[in-house]
């Protein structure tokens, strides 16, 4: 394989929303070299690929950051960083209105005021928001973007980060990238757990599959501090289409109702995951299928929810008009999606301090792959992609990025060679990763059992995995595309092995569906107060409980750095 | 969830293979795009909206209740006409205007 070394001041993971934010942020405030690695295409990566239906963080008029950070704690019933959550919330409204200014479309009442759906979001034509970023990223002039470079590894030395490595998955070439400081944006974790539709449709999922936690992993085997995987994110979907039921429920008011017809979400509550496990157990008592009663809009609110649905989940516009019925005419049934670890939902992610600098020097963190700071959602993904970047600009005034070391790098070479070379495997990569999604879905909480599990079905997660780590070693790969699927089993399987341990470590069910320990069924007043991270220490998961900090004192841990 | 390309219309303009979030289109040895990993597509559409030919459309597997229809887009300046065509030949349109919010 032909190798290539770059260097460059800042790199950034990951050219999504966070990671193209931060890069448009840098160049208007510095002239730093900025080079963006992307596994795919930055004009239509990640989460946005499709488009959205609506900007879901937003301070609206009267209301306050304090608000939004009041309402993120609830929802995550405490475990939550409300320094994080603050100095985000503090810049939603500007990220807006710079989104606004890029060419998306808001929608605006007569005296040009945005008109706000609920308490947090704005209505917007999200379909192009993904190539409007990337427009104006590409106009940047210090901002080189590589596509499709998938970076697999850090480079860390004494506790710093001195760049990273990647694969070209088209020119067939080994990229050591040299950098003073490290932004991870690479998203979440999709494609842990089992997925609802494992045949022909296993990647008709929420999150995208492409999202396969490898910022996560890369920080976990670098040693950084990692928060709360065991909050995972459960989604609640329109059934087989997986597609959002937010625009359902908020957009026309649809109620959840069981089969009998009653609207059963009151009785467990209305926070995201008290919706999910209200589903889950309507279903299991043998009250479901689940809907959301769209049954009786008007033909006007018919029209407007096919056009919405084709701007963000065109699928679901498709199931209707195939059906030959619409939703007046037939409600929406729902599911819970497979279990998922994303930041920007829930509160998984690297232990970042209100700098959005990770526990290693040098290495920052925004977006999805940022933890502690709950229901970002793209313009929180923006806010934080600005606040790493400003902490960037700072942390490398007076630095220049220093060379890798030889053997680490030849190590590194070594491995993706050896995944190329000669040698058969017994088994292929797409087998393992079935292997490693019904493990989960088994024995780690997937939708299998309800998404509960117990201390002694996390052990045997636990060693199945690490068995399945094992056999990963010796997968071949014909080409960089293949070795990408690879070292993409092999994060996943990092970030498996994580989420168990985390799982076991919060001894008690503090939120229902997305971690429902069955040995320890209620909350704890001990566990209410603490988070549960944890740090890979010689080849071992170390979980460390830390104090929640109350009032919204901030963790500068990386101050010093 | 997947797309087909229908390769007498294609021009081989590569567009589909650039933005594809999971690499997952390829061009043949014809120069004609082809998608080689049907089951890992996400179902975005990004590459139906690049298509300038309108080659590409896109259907739900059996497995999650798809009877057949086909979708695609023929995107006119800021009209998105998004068109449907039904086993029975029928065809449906719904065209959006990307100037236009979303109304929930
Ligand atoms: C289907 C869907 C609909 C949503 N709808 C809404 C909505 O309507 N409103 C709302 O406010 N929020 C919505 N969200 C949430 C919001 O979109 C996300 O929280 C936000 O975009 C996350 O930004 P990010 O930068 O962390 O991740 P992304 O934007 O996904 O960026 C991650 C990037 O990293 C790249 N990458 C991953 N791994 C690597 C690697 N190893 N090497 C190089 N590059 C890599 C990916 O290709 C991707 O481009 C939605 C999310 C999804 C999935
Ligand atoms: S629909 Fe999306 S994921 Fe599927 S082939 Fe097209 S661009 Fe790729
Ligand atoms: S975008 Fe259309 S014309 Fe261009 S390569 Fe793809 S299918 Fe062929």
């Amino acid at each position: 394989m032909k190798t290539k070394r770059l260097k460059t001041d800042i790199l950034i993971i990951g050219g999504g929303t966070a990671g193209c934010y931060a890069a448009l942020t840098i160049a208007e405030n510095s002239d730093a070299k900025v080079l963006i690695c992307e596994k795919a295409h930055i004009k239509r990566s990640g989460c946005l690929a499709a488009g959205v239906n609506a900007l879901n963080a937003y301070i609206t008029e009267g209301k306050t950051p304090q608000y939004y950070v009041d309402y993120a704690k609830k929802d995550a019933d405490g475990i939550v960083r409300e320094d994080l959550l603050l100095t985000m919330s503090e810049r939603l409204n500007a990220v807006t209105e710079r989104l606004e200014k890029l060419g998306l479309v808001i929608l605006k009442d007569k005296n040009g005021k945005y008109v706000t759906r609920g308490d947090r979001n704005l209505k917007i034509n999200g379909e192009n928001i993904k190539p409007l970023l990337a427009e104006a990223v590409g106009k940047l002039g210090n901002t080189t973007v590589l596509n499709r470079v998938n970076i697999t590894d850090l480079a860390v030395s004494g506790g710093r980060v001195l760049g990273a490595y990647g694969i070209g998955i088209e020119d067939e070439t080994f990229y050591i990238i040299e950098a003073s400081a490290v932004l991870i944006a690479s998203g979440g974790a999709a494609g842990l757990y089992k997925p609802n539709n494992p045949g022909f449709s296993r990647h008709k999922m929420w999150y995208p599959p492409f999202n396969t936690g490898a910022g996560y992993a890369m920080g976990i085997k670098a040693g950084a501090e990692m928060t709360t995987f065991e909050m995972r994110f459960i989604a609640l979907r329109c059934k087989d289409t997986i597609a959002p039921t937010g625009t359902l429920a908020q957009g026309v008011g649809a109620r959840q109702i069981n089969s009998l017809g009653e609207v059963y979400e009151s009785k467990y509550g209305l926070t995201t995951s008290e919706r999910v496990y209200g589903t889950v157990r309507e279903n299991a008592e043998g009250r479901g299928p689940c809907y959301l009663r769209t049954e009786g809009i008007t033909k006007e609110q018919d029209e407007s929810l096919l056009k919405a649905y084709l701007n963000m989940a065109p699928s679901q516009t498709l199931k209707w008009i195939e059906s030959g019925l619409d939703p007046s005419q037939q409600n929406v049934e729902i599911e819970g999606t497979e279990p998922y670890i994303v930041g920007g939902h829930t509160a998984s992610g690297f232990w970042v301090d209100t700098h959005r600098a990770t526990t290693i020097g040098g290495l920052y963190a925004a977006g999805d792959a940022a933890g502690g700071c709950p229901q970002k959602y793209v313009t929180g993904a923006l806010a934080e992609g600005e606040i790493a970047a400003l902490s960037m600009i700072g942390y490398i005034a007076d630095k220049s990025p220093e060379s890798i070391e030889k053997s680490d790098i030849k190590a590194h070479i070594g491995e993706a060679e050896r995944f190329l070379g000669a040698g058969v495997s017994p088994y292929t990569t797409e087998q393992l990763e079935e292997a490693m999604q019904t493990v989960m879905d088994s024995y780690a909480g997937g939708i299998k059992t309800g998404y509960r599990y117990n201390e002694s079905q996390l052990a045997v997660a636990e060693r199945k995995i690490g068995q399945l780590i094992t056999l990963s070693d010796q997968l071949r790969a014909a080409d960089n595309q293949e070795l990408m699927y690879i070292y993409e089993l092999k994060e996943r399987l990092t970030v498996c092995r994580s989420v168990i341990a985390h799982l076991r470590a919060r001894k008690e069910t503090r939120w229902h569906s997305f971690a429902e320990n069955l040995d320890y069924p209620e909350k704890s007043k001990i566990y209410g107060r603490k988070f549960v991270n944890s740090v890979l220490e010689n080849g071992e998961i170390k979980i460390i409980l830390r104090d929640i900090n109350e009032g919204g004192a901030a963790f500068e841990h990386c101050d010093k750095q | 969830m997947s797309i087909a390309i229908n390769s007498e219309k294609c021009i081989g303009c590569g567009s589909c293979k650039t933005v594809c979030p999971g690499s997952l289109i390829k061009l043949n040895g014809d120069g004609k795009a082809y998608i080689k990993y049907p089951k890992d597509c996400w179902g975005c559409t990004s590459c139906i909206k690049e298509c300038p030919v309108y080659a590409i459309s896109f259907y739900l597997g059996a497995d999650i209740g798809g009877a057949g229809s086909m979708l695609h887009t023929e995107p006119e300046g800021n009209i998105l006409q998004w068109l449907i065509d039904r086993p029975d030949g029928s065809r449906i349109e719904i065209d959006i205007d990307r100037r236009e919010s979303n109304k929930y």
